[in-house]
């Protein structure tokens, strides 16, 4: 048999493993053979390469294997639960720039740029660029080395705009006329070509730069698939079907995590994109002011002791103050005190999509005990305490109510029905989106303030002096 | 024709991708996005052509950094997500963590 034909048929079998892989992960019993399952295809794909016939040099090859399954092995090893996110950004982000190397490296060698290669050269090279510096502009955002709020400035639609016309315009020159001089010109068409790789970066930072950080979850999945679409283009860049198929999943995932995040936000995509949502502090019309009823650890202890059902709903603060295992040690103490305890997380709680989910696995929770938001919303008016960990905007009844609220229409777990409702809280501030939150003056709200993991840690003090 | 081909590949594998992960529990989407991820890290198969078929500076310099990246991608991702999905587990089985 020709080696060409075997190495099909090994990409035909690591796509099939890709795929049962990923169908293996619609539970968390099978997931993690599922992924094994993956890697496996991985490992086949890359191991059938060595034998394709262009490659005639190893060495750098296994420079680079080395460097990169380094850096990778120990930032996965080394990485807290807690910032997932953006150890995500940076993988989606060095995805992306491997596409953008492989296009372009290609357009170097030049040997046959017939416009079924160029036109795929060109979009990976634009989506690569883009999933870079967004995914390394998200991770900075993520990781507070930026400011975390929407950065806005006269004109960026403008320049925006602008931006992508200078591609199109230069995609469509590399693909009519892929080498030689720009038209009667001294400009090489190489130039024109550099050119599309610089834009394509700073189209990235333009594009996620006016996103704030609670819409992270959206920007991440977005990247997410654009990695994947990248991978996609490479893959007609150098006609090989497991690109293709790999990187089609992959942003058909990407695209599935965004649309179920803007549907939990009640925003369309656009919006998420080009609001820069929360730049400005929009006063809610009819903001309910009232009395903030305080409460002691001790006296939220009584009400705990007695409580028959508590539903614990962590946010982005629950990460931040790293209580996750805090608060997984005060549920096994209600549980045994014979309290029920559920964790009701929606789905645009933390930072990126299932944040909250690892950061509870992390902490040995059952994951059964995690609710969603729509199976967990009819039972709340039967709830005796509802203890909001860290969240805000998820919990903000005025998203229900008042039409003047900029979250007006977005779903969140309806934490007010509970009976007694204990917020977490460092300080009065208003949420990441500076929105006002009438939770907090509800007659059955008490705030317990503080850091969050101190205060769940005196919690746990009192049940276990009894 | 191969673009055709190609293009038809795509097609199918989209319409797999949309199904497979609409059956995702919300539960694991964090997993879901880093094994994806990873996946998405089979660019490597592109870059160990781009690398080993180099023959001067500036191919050699792209290729091998395109296989240096696309590995954190792969390597990283594989086991961050392996990492995580230990951790999902049911009370019962009195789940010892590292």
């Amino acid at each position: 048999m020709r080696a060409d034909l075997l190495i099909n048929l090994a990409y035909i079998l690591a796509s099939l493993l890709f795929i049962i892989g990923v169908k293996k992960l619609s539970s968390p019993e099978t997931a993690r053979q599922g992924n094994g399952l993956s890697s496996l295809g991985m490992l086949l794909a890359v191991v059938v390469t060595l034998w394709h016939k262009d490659i005639i040099s190893y060495e750098w090859i296994i420079a680079g294997l080395l460097a990169g399954s380094l850096i990778g092995a120990v930032s996965a090893r080394i990485v807290k639960m807690t910032a997932m996110p953006e150890m995500v950004a940076l993988f989606n982000g060095s995805g992306g720039i491997a596409s953008l190397l492989v296009g372009w490296s290609v357009y170097h060698v030049g040997t046959d740029l017939a416009t079924a290669t160029i036109v795929p050269i060109v979009l990976s090279v634009l989506i690569g660029g883009v999933t870079f510096t967004g995914s390394v502009i998200a991770w900075a955002k993520l990781s507070e080395v930026l400011n975390g709020k929407p950065h806005l400035f006269t004109g960026q639609h403008i320049l925006n705009g602008l931006i992508l016309l200078m591609i199109l315009l230069s995609g469509i020159l590399l693909s009519f006329f892929p080498a030689g001089n720009l038209l009667g010109t001294e400009i090489p068409m190489y130039f024109i070509f550099i050119g599309l790789v610089l834009l394509s970066g700073i189209l990235g930072v333009l594009f996620v730069i006016p996103i704030g950080g609670a819409d992270m979850p959206v920007v991440i999945s977005l990247l997410n698939s654009f990695s994947g679409l990248a991978a996609a283009a490479a893959g007609f860049v150098i006609s090989n079907n497991v690109l293709i198929v790999s990187g089609s999943l992959v942003g058909a995932s990407g695209i599935i995590l965004t649309q179920i995040m803007s549907k939990a936000m009640n925003r369309s995509l656009s919006n998420i994109l080009f609001s820069g949502f929360g730049s400005v502090v929009t006063s809610s019309g009819n903001a309910e002011q009232g009395d903030i009823k305080p409460i002691t650890a001790e006296d939220a202890y009584l009400i705990l002791e007695a409580a028959r059902s508590v539903v614990i709903i962590p946010g982005y603060g629950m990460a931040v103050a790293q209580a996750q295992h805090a608060v997984r040690e005060l549920g096994e103490l209600m549980e045994k005190n014979g309290t029920e305890v559920n964790y009701a997380i929606h789905p645009v709680a933390g930072r990126m999509p299932g944040h909250m989910n690892v950061l509870l696995a992390e902490a040995n929770v059952d994951y059964d005990k995690l609710r969603e938001m729509d199976d967990i919303n009819p039972s709340m008016p039967t709830m005796d305490v509802a203890i909001v960990i860290g969240a805000n905007d998820v919990v903000n009844p005025a998203a229900l109510d008042d039409k003047s609220s900029p979250i007006y229409g977005m779903p969140i777990i309806n934490a007010h029905h509970a009976r007694t409702v204990f917020v977490l809280k460092r300080s009065m501030r208003p949420g990441f989106a500076g929105i006002e939150n009438p939770l907090f003056f509800k007659e059955n709200t008490r705030m317990l303030f503080g850091d969050a993991k101190q205060s769940i840690q005196k919690l746990v003090a009192e049940f276990k002096n009894q | 024709m191969e673009f055709v081909y190609l293009f038809f590949i795509l097609m199918l594998a989209i319409v797999a991708g949309f199904e497979l992960i609409s059956k995702v529990p919300a539960t694991l989407h964090t997993p879901l996005m880093s094994g994806s991820n990873a996946i998405s890290g089979i660019t490597l198969v592109g870059a160990l052509i781009s690398a080993g078929s180099a023959n001067e500076t500036v191919t050699i310099i792209l290729g091998t950094l395109a296989v240096t990246f696309a590995t954190v991608n792969v390597v990283g991702g594989y086991l961050v997500t392996d990492r995580m999905l230990a951790m999902f587990k049911k009370k019962k089985e009195g789940g010892k963590e590292s």
